[in-house]
């Protein structure tokens, strides 16, 4: 059995929220700095160039992309012949989380859901961290952090629906909640529609999907395709970067499918805004 | 579609010369609050007692900052999605706020007291904090400090850019935009 220090679990964490909050993944500069390119509309364009200096001076001067630092989230895979050593996995990811936000001078944006008081002196710097563990075989702990802000998670939306809608109901779902959410959630965004399974497991399955690189290709063909057609369809709507009218709304669909019930489509749309910070590690 | 430079407080004259999709770098005073001190202001205007400032001409920005590095102002600074203050905003314009500066849509009722009281919603770069961030040159937090990002601030910006998105003509960037780059079946 491997044994990982606690401590370097908080390390690695902290140091990957730090960096995620002041440095934009190339992947998604890459996607936005093509998109500036096509996009048709000049107000529109001016928008990326505007987030693509923005992306520049964050990175350069170490200051916070946006000031919606979001929420952590983990999607963690954990290997049978690895132990913390000096504490539990949780703690050390939330310890981490905890100190990358306060040492980052990132946003607090935990509260309580009816008062409204921030939780930063009660639970803890922009604490709990949602994670999402999954055992697998091996010696390793896999890390995957997105920071979720809340104008983009507040577009998302689920729903079960019948097995006849098929693929063509998905992509009507898909351009509707789109198209409801217009500048909201800071375009352009990046789409993750979780598939199948059960309600919980699509709603999951919808948020790991923002997670993947941008320009990367789903492993199924069949996937691959509809990403492409709901891709082309939503960008038909016009909304353009923050609203403003234009060709580029998304820079790119992910879709997560699963096997699900003989009575159901279970459906989940996760949006995620222009400023998709995501990064991933392995101890 | 023009770009003009203004400095606060905005006047009459000033809002009906913009059109939407305007450029505008706003220069001067501007004053940030995001639901929960919109909800004090408008208790404190319809109880009829004094504001922690002057309404009059004044340009509201929608914001909850990341904190200062040591030696900044203000860390970084965009805008939050404005339909949250919506049920508030036509009260603020009623009394002599002539601006608001956010991101997102705004109900009809909010659109129609940009055109009664000649007032602007200009929309900010959602997810550029950095960059806006660098053109806020003081930040002083005058009302609320209790609401953490959520305070009162008085910031001082110079040439801070931002869209016109609903004038006082009632025209739309965001529909107007939509519809211009629609693709119908």
């Amino acid at each position: 059995m491997r044994e990982i220090e606690y401590s370097e679990v908080v390390k690695a964490v902290k140091d990957m929220i730090m960096y995620s909050g002041t440095d934009l993944p190339q992947d998604t500069y890459d996607a936005l700095k093509q998109a500036m390119e096509e996009e048709k509309s000049p107000v529109s364009k001016e928008v990326i160039r505007q987030i693509l200096e923005n992306a520049d001076i964050a990175k350069d001067e170490k200051r916070p992309l946006c000031q919606d630092t979001g929420l952590a989230v983990f999607f963690v895979k954990v290997g049978d012949e690895v132990k913390i050593k000096g504490g539990l996995l949780k703690d050390a990811i939330n310890e981490g989380t905890e100190q990358g936000y306060t040492e980052g001078y990132l946003r607090a944006s935990t509260c309580e859901p009816f008062s409204r008081a921030n939780l930063k002196d009660t639970v803890g710097y922009n604490l709990p961290a949602i994670i999402h563990f999954d055992l697998v075989a091996g010696d390793k702990i896999d890390i995957e952090y997105a920071a979720k802000g809340g104008g983009s998670e507040n577009v998302s939306r689920a729903k079960v629906f019948p097995p006849a809608a098929g693929k063509e109901g998905i992509i009507e779902y898909v351009k509707e909640v789109i198209s409801d959410a217009g500048g909201n959630p800071c375009p352009p965004i990046t789409v993750g529609v979780g598939i199948g399974g059960t309600f919980e497991k699509a709603v999951i399955s919808s948020k790991h999907a923002l997670f993947r690189d941008i320009g990367s290709v789903n492993a199924d063909p069949e996937m691959a395709e509809l990403e492409e057609a709901i891709l082309n369809e939503v960008n038909k709507l016009g909304i353009g970067a923050m609203g403003m009218g234009g060709t580029k709304t998304a820079l790119a669909v992910h879709i997560e499918s699963n096997p699900c019930h003989i009575a159901s489509l279970p459906v989940s749309v996760n949006v995620q805004c222009h400023s998709s910070r995501h990064t991933h590690i392995t101890l | 579609m023009a770009t003009y430079n203004l400095t606060t407080p905005l006047s009459s004259e000033d809002t009906k010369m913009l059109k939407a999709g305007d450029t505008v770098f706003l220069s001067g005073t501007i004053y940030t609050a995001r639901d929960a001190a919109h909800k004090r202001l408008v208790e404190l205007i319809e109880k009829g007692e004094e504001l922690p400032f002057d309404l009059e001409g004044s340009v509201i920005y929608f914001v909850g900052p990341t904190p200062p590095k040591p030696g900044d102002p203000i860390g970084s600074a965009g805008p939050t999605t404005s339909y949250r203050m919506d049920s508030y905003s036509p009260t603020m314009l009623k009394h002599g706020s002539k601006g608001m500066i956010g991101k997102g849509k705004r109900n009809q009722a909010v659109k129609d007291a940009c055109v009664d009281y000649d007032g602007i919603y200009f929309g900010a770069t959602g997810g550029a904090g950095a960059l806006l961030g660098k053109q806020i040159k003081s930040a002083e937090v005058i009302a609320y400090p209790e609401l953490g990002p959520e305070a009162v601030r008085k910031l001082e910006v110079e040439k801070f850019p931002v869209t016109v998105i609903n004038d006082t003509y009632g025209n739309d960037l965001y529909q107007m935009g939509r519809e211009q780059y629609e693709v119908k079946d």
